[in-house]
């Protein structure tokens, strides 16, 4: 380990979680928990067509209906069918349909939502649906990206002409460079679309609040902030009128970051109705309106000297935008965009990405959100090379990434790296994985044709979190910043309340909050409570994503506790009748240097603050501070990955063997909760590997939107992972501290399909589709064997 | 995920059950421990009049060694079967095949009876109650009749029981000194078979004597290898068992999926029932 820091008394324990005993046994405020007097249940007619004209709709037979109360197509709604914001235009002539709450007079994929009941329980709710009339023209569906794009498509909206969302363009000058290159390798990678499955399905209470104009709601979302100030812009409700809570969240993956038309209809009919109104989605409803993820063809070359040194990388995205753009649909793809090189340093780089419109459900922010796609392209891609040079493929990635000593180093694609050290974590984790024992087991499973053959993947990953500088943002043309706030004030009482404006949904910021506070201020980490999630009780704050929460929201927390003992230290001083210069702050206390006899704990001063009997002048009263923090940079968390993974020749199964991860997360506030993010992460990338993928015909109707068909790995199909983590501190913020998110989930994708190829690579395979299902394996060693 | 309203009667007698079975009409419905029927009724796929619970009837329940048999109670739970010493130690691989059904909470809940009437072509016993030609105990209004195996599954989801009928056994001959393994293939753990093989062997001086092997998802019914049974007789080596196994796919007409394709699930009940038959025998 490098540059060991000192994280003070509470930063760095692996405390167990302040929130697990709640959210375990369920002893919580989920939002359908929630029970208000008067509460008319939502039920959704959805489409059960790709696409297709609303020829005929009439509600009517729904309001004859036991116990319903009103019922809306779009002609009911009328101006209250607002539209779904996307507020990431990535260019300027980007095509952006309207995408209504409910479709007006056409469908435009399978779960598009038509209509809605209301009624005053969610049976009677549902079974009128069945009294809806309705009538579809069904159109001819396009699903294809390539056929979408290709001249004379069906088009996905009629009136914008084109399925072309948008054509993005960065770097340029690749033409050139190749012609220094020895090898040329190029490869399709297909990055299938992904559902993000969280276990507990959306949920949204809207109430009007009786004596004020005010209207809450509890949904279960990651962006409460966000969610208020959109839909106050898309409703029309006034933006101070609206209060927005997210309870404890079963989960979101992005698929919780969003303003969801659901959403929308809750809050508009919510305060149409007067009443309370309710929408829990079944897990059908999830897996075919819930944004997806992912969904990319991968067009990808790379050039080389003969020596292995990299001269250039060309990248022709295609990114399946689905039928409709969401909040940040279109910019997905582009955050991807400039980690394509990774951790490697080369000369030119072409990126070209077009975003495409097809009839299937949106896609958009999905756990990695576009740096999972470009990290298994590299990755995957590195290896390729080396197969093609016949370099060992961990030498080819030393022998092209970034050296300790080089850093902080510009990439290519114009970021700033500012710390790292790919040497280290690798060094780690081939110790780990006995990397020379099992290339010989893999040589002598070759050698004497074992049925089950072995293989050895890696993935020496490297991401951008910690969204985000505010005017990079800008610069890539999205409509917010990426600054957090916080506000820590010390109750009469002595107990701290630190207020953040992100807001987990399992992550564990209760704990690791408090513990940042708790070594600056030096108060146990009980008597600190960790205020999210609420509008009305915490200031603006942008919510949680993007593995940004500590990275950004961390560093808010820190300064806004550093101010409170600022001013502490001048009300203490007063007191204690000498300069503030003169106290020592020793573990909540206030203590004369020299005299630690005279002492006032902060418990105390916050008393004095709160009386205002005895302030020195000029100090206001109360003991609180309070931090707006809008990080200088990303941060870029890395580390190596290795997999060894058996494949049985003979019926095509692929097991996971050995999994060995080193992470470089820089500052750990809380040892564990890194270890159980990377865990999950690691989990649902080998998902994506071995297990997910959302499939469609060419008609647009889902084929495995069911948790029977699409497959989620549990507990028993997966090793035991063995991590461990090396510490290069970030120097983008004052903790030093990385992101842990997302970083599993975008490193072990590549780890494991790398490892896959690794193991038949000699029976003349240079790819594998994801998933590997065991047929999918099986039957590209039968086009390889047959000399393809 | 709300069913359509239906009504329930919790049966406490086989009698009871017909009764409310015969009041019920054609929608009536028996559900054993709910495990497949409830997803069903929550998709809306099936919408019964009436839903007759069959989980509380005493005679139904429990396993019996009769000497020659072991006799299992239709409405046993999956859990009961594969933790029962009887079973255990004379039909190892239905102790096999049931200890893959789904998760502890479905094993649980679940019955070997509901599951052997449900009849998914996916199902992990079917085929073993095939191969070891189980008899099957079914109760109408004019008394009991009993049901071979070969004859009790007629298709996808679709049994010899009368829609005015119920299970009420399973009698499965003792086959003790066989032995027994089910080979199970699919995705994960808990996910259904994409083939499943079934296998018994009696051994005699290193070499098969007789086997029973069946085969789960290859098709509407599971299907019973004899073609391969045949071959295998004498078998004492790997090579000797898969060539015998080469007959697995003899008269298979399996169906496409997301998880195989016709040439691959022939290919995997080739496989499977050589692996199957070599760990059932010992041979490796």
């Amino acid at each position: 380990m490098t540059d060991v820091v000192d994280t003070g008394t509470a930063l760095g324990r692996p405390i167990k979680r302040k929130e697990d005993a709640r959210l375990l046994h369920g002893q919580t405020n989920w939002t359908d928990n929630i029970q208000l007097p008067g509460t008319v249940h939502m039920a959704i007619l959805r489409s059960p067509f790709a696409h297709a004209k609303i020829t005929h709709l009439d509600v009517s037979g729904a309001l004859a209906m036991p116990n319903v109360v009103a019922a809306f197509g779009a002609a009911e709604l009328g101006d209250l069918n607002s539209s779904v914001p996307c507020v990431w235009p990535v260019t300027d002539d980007m095509v952006a349909p309207d995408f209504p709450a409910l479709a007006k007079d056409t469908v435009h994929h399978v779960g598009d939502c038509v209509a809605v009941v209301l009624a005053t329980d969610a049976v009677s709710a549902v079974d009128a649906l069945e009294a809806m009339s309705v009538d579809y023209e069904p159109l001819q569906a396009v699903v294809n990206m390539e056929s979408a794009i290709s001249p004379g498509s069906t088009l996905v909206h009629e009136d914008k002409g084109t399925n072309t969302c948008y054509v993005y363009n960065l770097g340029g000058g690749y033409d050139e460079k190749v012609k220094e290159a020895d090898v040329v390798v190029k490869r399709r990678f297909i990055n299938q679309r992904l559902i993000p499955a969280f276990m507990e399905p959306r949920s949204v209470v809207a109430a009007p609040m009786g004596m004020s104009d005010e209207i809450t709601m509890w949904t279960s979302t990651q962006i409460p902030h966000i969610l208020r100030l959109l839909i106050a812009l898309v409703t029309g409700i006034p933006e101070n009128n609206l209060r927005v809570i997210a309870p404890d969240v079963g989960g979101g993956f992005g698929g919780k970051l969003q303003i969801y038309r659901e959403e929308i209809l809750v809050a508009q009919l919510a305060r149409k109705l007067g009443r309370p109104v309710k929408w829990t989605e079944t897990r059908s409803e999830d897996m075919v309106a819930t944004h997806h993820g992912r969904d990319q063809i991968q067009d990808i070359e790379i050039a080389a000297k003969s020596d292995g040194t990299l001269v250039g990388l060309k990248v022709d995205l295609k990114a399946n935008m689905g039928a409709y753009l969401q909040i940040i649909t279109p910019g997905v793809p582009l955050l991807g965009m400039f980690m394509y090189p990774g951790i490697y340093k080369m000369d030119a780089y072409d990126f070209q990405c077009t975003g495409v419109f097809t009839n299937t459900t949106p896609t958009d922010a999905y756990r990695g959100a576009g740096r999972p796609e470009s990290t298994y392209a590299i990755e995957r891609i590195m290896d390729e090379l080396a197969a093609e040079l016949g370099m060992e493929p961990m030498e080819l990635r030393r022998k092209n990434w970034i050296k300790h000593e080089e850093f902080p180093y510009t990439t290519i694609a114009g970021l700033t790296y500012d710390t790292g050290n790919y040497e280290l974590a690798t060094a780690r984790a081939l110790e780990l994985f006995d990397y020379e024992g099992l290339r010989t087991e893999q040589k002598s499973r070759r050698d004497s044709g074992d049925r089950v053959q072995l293989g050895i993947g890696i993935s020496t990953f490297t991401e951008m979190c910690g969204l985000a500088p505010s005017r990079t943002l800008g610069a890539l043309k999205y409509v917010a910043g990426g600054w957090e706030h916080c506000t820590v004030r010390v109750l009469p009482t002595g107990k701290v309340e630190v207020i953040t404006g992100t807001s987990p949904h399992g992550q564990g910021h209760e704990t690791a909050w408090s513990q940042i506070a708790s070594s600056i201020l030096g108060i146990p980490v009980e008597d600190i409570e960790v205020v999210h999630s609420d509008t009305g009780r915490a200031p603006y704050g942008m919510d949680t994503y993007g593995s940004r929460s500590l990275a950004v929201g961390g560093q808010a927390i820190k300064a806004a506790s550093e101010r409170l003992v600022d001013k502490a230290r001048v009300i203490a001083a007063h007191q204690l009748e000498c300069s503030p210069e003169d106290l020592d702050y020793v573990n909540g206390v206030f203590q004369v240097k020299g005299d630690p006899e005279k002492a006032q704990p902060l418990g105390a001063v916050a008393f004095e603050a709160f009386t205002a009997h005895n302030l020195p002048d000029g100090v206001e009263p109360t003991l609180s501070a309070e931090a707006t923090i809008d990080p200088q940079d990303f941060s870029y968390p890395h580390g190596t990955h290795l997999a060894a993974m058996e494949v049985d020749t003979e019926t095509g199964k692929v097991t996971l063997r050995k999994y060995v991860c080193v992470d470089d997360v820089g500052v750990q506030v809380n040892p564990m909760i890194v270890e159980g993010q990377v865990h999950g992460g690691v989990a649902q990338g080998i998902a994506q590997a071995l297990y997910e993928g959302a499939s469609y015909d060419e008609d647009g109707q889902p084929q495995n939107a069911n948790l029977s068909t699409y497959l989620i790995p549990s507990a028993p199909d997966l090793p035991s992972f063995i991590t461990d983590t090396t510490c290069t501190p970030s120097t983008t913020n004052p903790l030093g501290t990385k992101g842990v998110g997302e970083a599993g989930a975008i490193a072990s994708t590549p780890a494991i399909m790398n490892g896959i190829v690794d193991a038949i690579r000699h029976l003349g395979v240079n790819d594998v589709l994801m998933p590997a299902t065991p047929m999918t394996v099986w039957k590209t060693i039968q086009a390889a064997k047959g000399g393809k | 995920m709300i069913p359509v309203a239906f009504d329930y009667k919790k049966a406490s007698s086989v009698q009871d059950a017909l009764a409310a079975l015969a009041a019920g009409g054609e929608d009536a419905k028996l559900m054993g421990g709910g495990q497949s029927l409830l997803p069903v009724l929550r998709l809306r796929l099936n919408a019964p009049s009436v839903v007759v619970d069959c989980s509380s009837i005493p005679e139904i329940k429990g396993i019996k060694d009769e000497g020659g048999k072991i006799v299992i109670g239709a409405g046993t739970t999956h859990h009961a079967v594969m933790n029962d010493p009887a079973v255990k130690s004379s039909l190892k691989v239905l102790a096999d095949a049931t200890a893959s059904v789904a998760d502890p909470q479905i094993r649980h809940r679940g019955t070997l009876g509901g599951a052997l009437a449900h009849s998914d072509p996916r199902a992990d016993q079917p085929p073993v109650a095939l191969a070891l030609d189980a008899e099957f105990t079914i109760a109408g209004a004019t008394g009991q009749r009993t049901v071979a195996a070969a004859d009790f599954f007629q298709g996808p989801f679709e049994t010899a029981v009368g829609p005015d009928e119920i299970l009420v056994s399973v009698a499965f001959p003792k086959l003790d000194g066989w032995g027994g393994h089910y080979e199970k293939f699919n995705r994960a753990a808990q996910a259904w078979s994409i083939v499943g093989v079934a296998a018994t062997v009696r051994m005699e001086g290193g070499k098969i004597a007789e086997a029973r092997i069946g085969l789960t998802n290859v098709g509407g019914t599971p299907h019973r290898a004899s073609a391969v049974e045949q071959a295998l007789v004498g078998a004492s080596s790997i090579a000797e068992i898969e060539a015998a196994s080469m007959h697995a796919s003899d008269g298979l007409s399996p169906f496409a999926d997301e998880d195989a394709d016709v040439e691959y699930r022939l290919h995997l009940a080739r496989v499977l029932t050589a692996r199957s038959v070599a760990k059932a025998a010992g041979i490796s």
